[in-house]
């Protein structure tokens, strides 16, 4: 019976994370598409409930309504398993993040190591529907998806250095609290940037949409999949975006911490600043998107390892040698 | 040069204000309507769905000449007649197919009496394709439904004829 009530528990904290993470992704997609909208002077989707706020609740119902088409020549359960795995790797690296001092649903001491890791796994769930669908495009998709991924993922790690040299601490909160006297973004601002644009490309945004590139590859590794299973996709797109601004938010910009220590401003709950922390770098992700065309491949390779990777391995060196120098390296 | 050029690169100027200017046209007034609820203006010479006029004492306007039927380039009109018992040439059928129509304005242009036009409306779609061979009926009501736009417009249009 103790052991019920502890199973029950947990599924309660587990649900009370997950309802709002998948209704926050459902309003982003909406937002996404109002603020790319609005850059291009359109009104964008406000039909749908008020300011069309429900747009994307009538998509899930219209997706869910939707025929699902498994190719005859594909491999069946690889198909199906691809965007399950995408969405749920998608959202269980959301345990981890911390929405206030205690607020958390798995404070592990790893936490950094533990959303790298996962994230590092969502490339399985592309490169499994590209390959299951038995199809060029989707396999082209995915193989640009795969290479993409890998390699922007190395500089995401190395910024992840930078900031844990300043911490000393893989553990979120620890990281947060870190920055009580100055966010990170001040300091280790070029990384701030190079972490963001890197996100871009790990998340498969525009300008680094090649996995998805229209013009080339019809809709990349999307291409076979219909009703629920293209929906998970997206599902689990935007829950990674989401993921990587909560990140961004965490690493450089103090998490739950309010801007300045007075008070007004940290009467307000922890989780309200992290959610308008993650909504602002959202809006720079939905803006990037309104504003850039995309990169060709190679440039996109160029960028990622003949630019960032040593940029951010010499940033790395200045880090350690100034913390060295004047001897402010965390005490373990 | 080279160097403005790589400094440009290295703190991305070229982005930054590009950014800038999207988020200052985010707050400009949109350009798009909102279509089922707001609708463009139409000029009245639009070639929209089609409508066969009356006079104002209810007797159809159309004598059967044909002209339209030979005018049409896509054959979408057909016209059988037949005298009636006062003497005057009416016609028995008068189906357009609004399939084949390309919507020229070639009929309206050729009637001699006004009495094939085609009107402002645009929103006629159809969920079966037999709803869209129009017949006498189908198009003389709609001459009486959009009477008063009709003649407004072919009043205005004029002076440019």
């Amino acid at each position: 019976m103790e052991y019920l009530n502890l199973v029950f528990e947990e599924v309660y904290k587990i649900l009370f994370l997950l309802v709002p993470v998948l209704v926050s992704v459902a309003m982003i997609v909406w937002l996404d598409r109002r603020v790319w909208a609005f850059v291009q002077k359109r009104q964008g989707p406000n039909v749908v409930g008020p300011f069309g706020l429900l747009q994307s609740l009538a998509d899930a119902l219209k997706y869910i309504f939707k025929e699902i088409i498994i190719p005859a020549s594909s491999n069946k359960i690889i198909f199906i398993l691809a965007p399950i795995i995408t969405m749920t790797l998608a959202l269980i690296a959301w345990a981890v993040i911390p929405f206030g001092e205690d607020q958390v649903l798995a404070n592990i001491n790893v936490g950094i190591l533990y959303i790298f890791a996962v994230s590092s796994l969502g490339v399985y769930g592309i490169i499994m529907g590209g390959w299951a669908s038995n199809s060029k495009y989707p396999f082209l998709g995915s193989i640009r998806s795969a290479a993409q991924m890998v390699s922007y993922e190395v500089s995401i790690g190395i910024i992840i250095i930078n900031v844990l040299l300043c911490v000393g601490s893989l553990n979120l909160s620890d990281i947060v609290l870190a920055q009580q006297n100055i966010w990170f973004i001040i300091p280790l601002f070029p990384m701030f940037v190079i972490f963001f644009i890197s996100a871009l490309a790990e998340t498969n945004r525009p300008p680094f949409d090649l996995p998805e590139a229209e013009a080339e590859l019809v809709a990349g590794y999307q291409t076979e999949y219909s009703g629920m299973m293209y929906a998970m996709f997206w599902l689990g797109e935007y829950a990674n975006i989401l993921l990587m601004c909560a990140l961004g938010s965490i690493l450089f910009l103090g998490g739950w911490l309010s801007p300045i220590d007075i008070y007004p401003f940290n009467m307000i709950p922890g989780a309200i600043w992290l959610i308008l922390k993650i909504l602002l770098l959202f809006i720079l992700f939905a803006l990037v998107k309104a504003v850039v065309p995309r990169y060709r491949y190679d440039q996109l390779m160029r960028l990622g390892w003949k630019i960032f990777l040593p940029f951010s391995l010499t940033y790395v060196v200045l880090t350690a040698s100034y913390l060295f120098y004047f001897n402010l390296l965390p005490k373990l | 040069m080279k160097i403005t050029r790589f400094l440009k690169t290295i703190f991305m100027v070229d982005f930054a204000t590009g950014l800038l200017i999207a988020l200052r046209e985010m707050f400009k007034t949109k350009k798009t309507i909102n279509y089922p609820f707001e609708k463009g203006k139409i000029s009245p010479r639009f070639r929209g769905e089609h409508a066969l006029r009356r006079y104002p004492n209810g007797e159809e306007r159309c004598i059967a000449c044909k002209l339209c039927e030979a005018v049409c380039p896509a054959q979408a009109i057909t016209i059988e007649s037949a005298e009636r018992s006062d003497g005057s040439r009416k016609t028995t059928r008068y189906d357009i197919d609004m399939m084949k129509c390309i919507y020229c304005g070639l009929c309206e242009e050729s009637c001699p009496v006004d009495a094939i036009v085609q009107g402002p409306n645009f929103e006629f779609s159809t969920e079966t394709r037999e709803e869209l061979y129009y017949t006498k009926e189908k198009l003389l009501d709609n001459g009486d439904r959009w009477e008063n736009i009709l003649a407004a417009n072919i009043k205005s249009d004029n002076p440019y004829r």
